[in-house]
């Protein structure tokens, strides 16, 4: 199996468009034209990086690169010059693909990703001649980069079969489909989109140099019918008072907890709509998909026996097991992905991860910083829900006793851990309020109850 | 304090703490173009909860575009 064979495995090409912020282009033409030219060929075989920053151009490049190369990886356009280089070399890559400089030479890019070893080549929107027609060599693999606590992506290894597992083999819908969405397709939940809209139509790529109004402007004059983004792109997106220019059948949150503000909202601005959730993970693949309207998932999902999909809920966290599991992680130091039983572990503790706008916050790294002040005796952060981000991260603490007495007292303990955690932790990580309380409740294994876990 | 008055400082003081560039807040100034973002929202809308003690956002059916809308949204709820 290859993009560009099942695309055209009835004999016709493809009938869509990606329409890009600045240019659009017909699959159709991708027949007898290319963003690489004759640099496809140069590519047979190899791993390659894939880090054009524009989205069209990364979409034509994946497109091209399917059965053509060994391993594509899939950069995100906020992969840091830090993290790069240790990409480039877990995934072995021998080359990089870049737009910077376009139209200026095969190493073009080279200045650009200094210390980055193997072949520079640059890919253009504007097409070119292919040369030969398209053959298939290779079994592609897509290597996707997900963020890791510590901050280095990891990179995760799927196939084309994994990565259309979730709706391969589901019928083409009726009518020509045009998918919009707000995120990148070098993202899980964007490249999903990405591969549906390919198969069944249209895509209307986001930019991030574009507001959320234009891009919704944009979306309307394509006839966008399928529109996807997490819960804080919609918030936003709501916010911008530009979501009547659009009339979508479908729409489609994933990535972060969808409440049901968030739900009634979207189904209020677009009455005519499907509103349907869904939970997926890089490493996971698509969990389930909810359209009943309601946050949350059917509790008949987990051990349903013939799914599609396997889930669990062990040990506080939510399983998965599916034909659109990744196969493993990529470097020397990777950790295994499945257990034994093939089950891949989301990580999303029931009551752990905090997920603020799709950030996420691990209790205990906050935790630490406020325990680290010497009037404090423990502490636990946790969730408050936020109709803005989902959540928003709160902090209850024991105070050692005689460490601060009276209200006054108290306030500075408090604005001291304040001022700690604003300076080691993101924005979104420090506490929006701090609760001193008498005691916290501690488990009969001596470990804090958190709430929901 | 009143209610509009309440949010104003809301407003300014988040802004303050997150260290962003507040534009003059008049009622028909839309709030993507406040210079707040997302995370500053949440933080006022909280904090307003905690102020107030309602979030009228639970049963809100349109999200608010403007500070004026922002500012109705939280006042037609306290009345």
């Amino acid at each position: 199996m290859w993009l560009w064979g099942s695309l055209t495995a009835s004999g016709t090409p493809p009938s869509g468009c990606l329409y890009g912020a600045g240019a659009r282009i017909e699959l159709a033409t991708l027949a007898g034209a290319s963003s690489l030219g004759a640099r496809l060929e140069a590519l047979r075989g190899r791993t390659v990086l894939v880090a054009a920053r524009d989205q069209l151009s990364a979409a034509l490049a994946l497109i091209e690169l399917d059965g053509v190369v060994r391993r594509m990886v899939l950069c995100p356009p906020d992969l840091s010059a830090e993290h790069a280089p240790a990409v480039m070399r877990d995934s072995g890559a021998d080359a990089y693909l870049t737009d910077a400089g376009a139209d200026a030479g095969a190493d073009a890019g080279a200045t650009a990703v200094r210390g980055l070893e193997g072949l520079h080549v640059s890919s253009a929107a504007a097409l070119r001649p292919l040369g030969l027609a398209r053959r298939r060599s290779h079994d592609t693999e897509w290597i996707l980069l997900t963020s890791g606590t510590s901050g280095a992506p990891k990179l995760v290894q799927h196939t084309l079969a994994s990565l259309t597992s979730a709706f391969s083999a589901q019928e083409a819908p009726p009518g020509p489909l045009v998918w919009g969405t707000f995120y990148d397709i070098r993202r899980y939940g964007g490249l999903q989109i990405f591969l549906r809209a390919l198969y069944h139509g249209s895509l209307v790529l986001s930019s991030a140099a574009e507001s959320t109004a234009d891009f919704l402007a944009r979306a309307a004059a394509a006839g966008v019918t399928h529109i996807s983004g997490t819960p804080s792109h919609w918030r936003r997106a709501l916010m911008s008072g530009a979501t009547a220019r659009i009339s979508p059948r479908y729409v489609r949150l994933s990535g972060e907890i969808a409440d049901q503000a968030i739900l009634d909202s979207l189904r209020h601005a677009f009455p005519q709509a499907t509103v349907a959730h869904a939970f997926a993970s890089t490493e996971a693949g698509v969990g389930f998909e909810v359209r009943d309207g309601l946050a949350g998932f059917p509790a008949g999902l987990v051990g349903a026996p013939g799914a599609a999909v396997d889930i669990d809920v062990a040990g506080g966290t939510l399983r998965l097991r599916s034909a659109g599991n990744a196969t493993g992680y990529l470097g020397a130091h990777a950790p295994a992905l499945k257990d034994s039983d093939g089950f891949i572990d989301t990580g999303d503790r029931v009551g752990g991860v905090i997920n603020v706008g799709g950030l996420k916050v691990y209790p205990e790294e906050v935790e630490a910083i406020i325990n680290a002040h010497p009037g404090v005796r423990i502490s636990l952060v946790k969730a408050r829900r936020s109709p803005i981000t989902g959540a928003v991260v709160t902090a209850e603490v024991v105070l050692i006793e005689g460490a601060a007495t009276g209200a006054q007292a108290e306030e500075l303990v408090k604005g001291e851990i304040l001022q700690a955690c604003r300076r080691a932790l993101a924005a979104h990580k420090v506490p929006m309020s701090i609760r001193i309380v008498p005691a916290l409740e501690v488990s009969g294994s001596g470990k804090l109850v958190r709430p929901d876990a | 304090m009143s209610v509009r008055a309440t949010i104003t400082s809301l407003f300014e003081q988040v802004a303050r703490e997150q260290q962003r560039k507040l534009s003059p807040l008049s009622d028909d100034l839309k709030l993507l173009a406040s210079g707040l973002d997302s995370l500053s929202f949440a933080l006022i809308v909280a904090r307003l909860e905690d102020k107030l003690g309602y979030d009228p956002f639970d049963t809100a059916e349109s999200f608010p575009v403007t500070f004026g809308d922002f500012v109705r949204l939280y006042e037609s709820h306290s009345r």
